[in-house]
């Protein structure tokens, strides 16, 4: 029946600092069926869908499309044989015009000059061909995700895409937004396209996919029909054990507010506000989690505690053990007991070409201990570094190795166990377990609750629900620079009811949030 | 079998004798005894005892600039304001070695002190400015090399130089300033001490100190070191300091070492070499002075070629050259790298 529309074999990718992302990979797509990819984080996913995309170059292997062998080296390669993609983040200009975001690249001309009512023509045909409205004369800066969403896949049919590769889609939307999503990609499949569906969320692949290719570590454990497997089976052969996000928590006695923020609130330059009246306490033994659709201020709190509101006009305040930090820089925030654990580990959270002993010691470097005289105590250094390497089950060769050679979980350990390693007294943890396969994810969220057990106050921010819910003591939901939530038992709160705030649909009364200021 | 954590010095050892083997490509094209001139080109240094001293003496100079620069692209900072600071530096200290009368001992360290401090101070500024405005430290760097020639170059002619020479030089220095010879026969003198003990002091700073420490992971990753409370700020200056402490006692070393007056009426050139020992020694002190060694090795040697062949000593532009183009081509031997990649991630 179906033969194989594009089919891609044996890839193996590796990539210059040595991370094996994709080892012998087989995957095949039948024409007009929607596939799943789902693996963890970490997984090779998206490496294996930016080499379908001819944004990488397979180390090894073949690519096949309609039987003929084909060499993609650019997305344009990709582009010409009608392979289309939507990236996790959205590659929009916010500036443009829905219409001139979509004819990007292929402008239609009058004279010099753009022909623009052409654009809004081609916009609104394509809109109206597969169903999907749009307003194109809107600005992008002015859409919601979803309906960014929706330009990025009508982008990719513009230009004659027969495959979509959807790359996790769905992480940035709330569950209504998704179910939105599926009814336009069934009615897709019903027009003859054929979609790549990528996600390591199981309900979601049951719901609309035909088939399933399960990666993990960077190998394909097979493929099935989606029908035919269960979610605990596929789970099983993603994790390569069951597993259930479930801790068991020991109940504290609470300690003193380590972290208050009162009235809090901040402008960008262009005197947008960015927070309003944020007010909230983490205290010692507790976590306080922080939910909601990235962008709606997580960002700009977590600079506001972490020494980025330096020469920024701000009102109300943020107290360390009682002290504004407000005007402190990074250094002086460090010394009060704060540590952070950022959301970007290449960016901000190690030095990639460094030892793995250099990244650990970086916040531990002007310390008595770890200095003789002028110098630093090498011993005493190496000694840190092997006990956190194995303390915190760093697969690596030893302390020496450069840290950008380990994979996304490990050097995530690293991150946290330096982190941890400093008997912090607030923790502020962005996005802990991004972009890390389980076993890491579960080691970082029991090193979490130990570090609460020794009353350590830990805000955590992440828009990974099932964490969220799972680790928190109570836990806030942000939407639009707000507090709009404040609830006390998060593991009784559903994750549908949750998206309705996240979304702003719903929102509790003033004596409900402020709760989040008192509360013991 | 190679492994990938010894490719850089796979490739660096690459690029050395790719450039060797153009260079006697061309060697036997120009001249009519090729055998015979790579001979000289190769051997011709290492003949005579004042022929090894030649090298030696050459190296000095290349060791100071290329310690200099070595620590400022290890801070990420691509400065090459070097070149200016061993000028200036030369000049200062030749100030000092013609006007000052001290005791034998201490006539050379004050002028060298006084060297080194003017080359610190100037060379703090694109610091300063790359610190705080971020302003990019080569622009403002090799704006800096032309004011400082341009001043150093008034204060040769119009107060310094001597009229009753026939060449645009200065006065004579005092005998006590000059730093004494160490090997009979050669002109190999004390500054090669100096810049050994530095080299030893900037390892043991980099790698063994707090403030080495800052310096690295600022370099490598600026959001990493400030994120984890480092004074980025700082660490640029003071490395700039330091930088430019080092590349002007070079300069002053140099004057007082080879020179009985101040003769420069160019750039010399060494802070620009500098980065290319730098490059070769990939940022490492002491690998600065094999890095060194080898280029005042093949300089001399194409000195030599040019003394006692038909063979011009330009041709060592060319190897430079290439060794300069290859070593900063990301892409050179990466195919191979790719490769030892994929090998090791199958035995693994």
């Amino acid at each position: 029946m179906n033969k194989a529309l594009l089919e891609m074999r044996g890839i193996t990718k590796v990539y210059p600092n040595g991370v094996v992302a994709n080892k012998d990979v087989h995957f095949s797509l039948r024409e007009g069926e929607i596939h799943a990819i789902a693996g963890e984080n970490g997984a090779g996913k998206s490496t294996l869908m930016k080499i379908m995309f001819g944004m990488e170059e397979p180390s090894e292997g073949e690519i096949f499309i309609k039987g003929e062998k084909v060499k993609l080296q650019s997305a344009q390669d990709a582009i010409d044989r009608g392979i289309g993609m939507v990236h996790q983040h959205f590659m929009l200009v916010p500036s443009f015009t829905v219409a001139e975001n979509m004819v990007l690249g292929m402008e239609p001309r009058k004279g010099v000059g753009i022909n623009y009512a052409e654009a809004v023509r081609m916009t609104e045909e394509t809109a109206k061909k597969y169903n999907l409205a749009v307003d194109p004369k809107a600005k992008v800066q002015d859409l919601t995700v979803g309906m960014k969403q929706k330009v990025e896949i009508l982008k990719a049919l513009l230009r004659g895409a027969k495959i979509l590769v959807l790359d996790e889609p769905t992480a940035v939307l709330t569950p209504q937004e998704t179910e939105e999503l599926f009814r336009e990609l069934k009615q897709l499949r019903e027009q003859g396209h054929t979609i790549v569906f990528i996600s390591h969320k199981l309900k979601e692949v049951k719901a609309i996919c035909d088939r399933i290719t399960i990666m993990r570590s960077g190998r394909s454990e097979g493929v099935f029909q989606t029908k035919d497997v269960t979610e605990q089976e596929i789970s099983r052969l993603m994790v390569g054990r069951d597993v259930v996000l479930k801790y068991d928590k020991e109940i504290l006695s609470i300690g003193e507010p380590v972290l208050t923020v009162q009235g809090l609130g901040v402008n960008d330059a262009h005197g947008k506000a960015l927070l309003t009246d944020i007010n909230f306490a983490v205290r010692g033994g507790q976590i306080i989690g922080i939910a909601g659709v990235e962008g709606n201020g997580q960002t700009q709190l977590i600079e506001a505690l972490t020494g980025s509101l330096r020469g920024v006009s701000s009102q109300g305040s943020v107290l360390v053990k009682g002290k504004d930090i407000r005007e402190s820089d990074i250094l002086d925030i460090r010394k009060l007991g704060v540590s952070y654990i950022p959301e970007d580990r290449m960016h901000q959270g190690i030095a990639s070409d460094a030892s793995i002993a250099d990244n650990l010691l970086s916040t531990q470097y002007r310390t008595k201990a770890m200095n003789k005289g002028p110098f630093l105590n090498g011993s005493r250094i190496a000694k840190l570094a092997v006990s956190l390497v194995e303390e915190f089950k760093v697969r690596c060769s030893g302390p020496s190795q450069p840290i950008g050679m380990l994979s996304g979980g490990n050097m995530q350990k690293v991150v946290v166990a330096r982190e941890c390693s400093t008997e912090p007294q607030l923790l502020i943890a962005e996005q802990p377990t991004r972009g890390v396969d389980i076993g890491a994810a579960q080691f970082i969220h029991q090193k979490l609750l130990e570090l609460r057990s020794d009353d350590c106050a830990i805000l955590l921010v992440s828009a990974d629900l099932n964490e969220i819910l799972e680790i928190s003591d109570s836990l806030l939901v942000m939407y639009e620079g707000k507090i709009v939530a404040f609830f006390e038992e998060p593991s009784k709160v559903s994750e549908e009811e949750l998206g309705l705030y996240m979304l702003g649909i719903h929102r509790q009364d003033e004596e409900q949030i402020r709760r989040a200021v008192n509360h013991v | 079998m190679f492994k990938v954590k010894y490719f850089e010095y796979i490739r660096t050892s690459a690029v050395i004798v790719i450039a060797l083997a153009i260079a006697f490509l061309i060697i036997s094209l120009v001249s009519n005894q090729p055998v015979k001139t790579i001979g000289i080109f190769l051997f011709e240094p290492l003949s005579s005892k004042g022929h090894i001293g030649n090298v030696i003496e050459m190296a000095i100079p290349l060791m100071f600039t290329g310690l200099a620069v070595s620590l400022l692209f290890r801070a990420n900072m691509f400065n090459l304001g070097a070149e200016g600071i061993f000028y200036f530096s030369g000049v200062v200290t030749s100030v000092l070695a013609i006007h000052l009368t001290l005791d034998g001992w201490l006539h050379p360290i004050v002028a060298i002190a006084a060297g080194s401090i003017v080359g610190a101070l100037l060379s703090a500024i694109p610091g300063i400015l790359k610190a705080k405005w971020n302003a990019n430290e080569l622009v403002t760097s090799l704006m800096f090399n032309n004011i400082l020639f341009g001043v150093g170059l008034y204060l040769l002619n119009y107060h310094l130089r001597d009229a009753k020479a026939f060449a645009n030089v200065s006065y004579k220095f005092e005998k006590t300033a000059l730093l004494s010879k160490m090997v009979p026969g050669t002109r190999i003198h004390t500054g090669l001490i100096i810049v050994i003990v530095l080299i030893i002091a900037a390892h043991l700073f980099l790698y063994k100190t707090k403030w080495g420490y800052e310096l690295r992971m600022t370099g490598i990753n600026r959001n990493f070191a400030r994120y984890s409370g480092m004074k980025t700020a700082k660490v640029i200056i003071l490395v700039h300091l330091i930088a430019g402490f080092i590349a002007g006692m070079g300069g002053s070393v140099e004057v007082l070492g080879m020179y009985n007056r101040f003769q420069w009426t160019s750039l010399p050139g060494y802070g620009l070499d500098g980065a290319l020992v730098a490059m070769l020694a990939k940022n490492n002190p002491l690998s600065v002075i094999g890095a060194a060694l080898f280029l005042a090795y093949i300089r001399i040697g194409a000195d030599m070629m040019a003394r006692l062949s038909d063979v011009p000593s330009e041709m060592i532009s060319i190897i430079q050259a290439i060794i300069i183009l290859l070593i900063s081509a990301e892409q050179f031997l990466k195919f191979w790298k790719n490769r030892m990649l994929l090998k090791e991630a199958k035995e693994a």
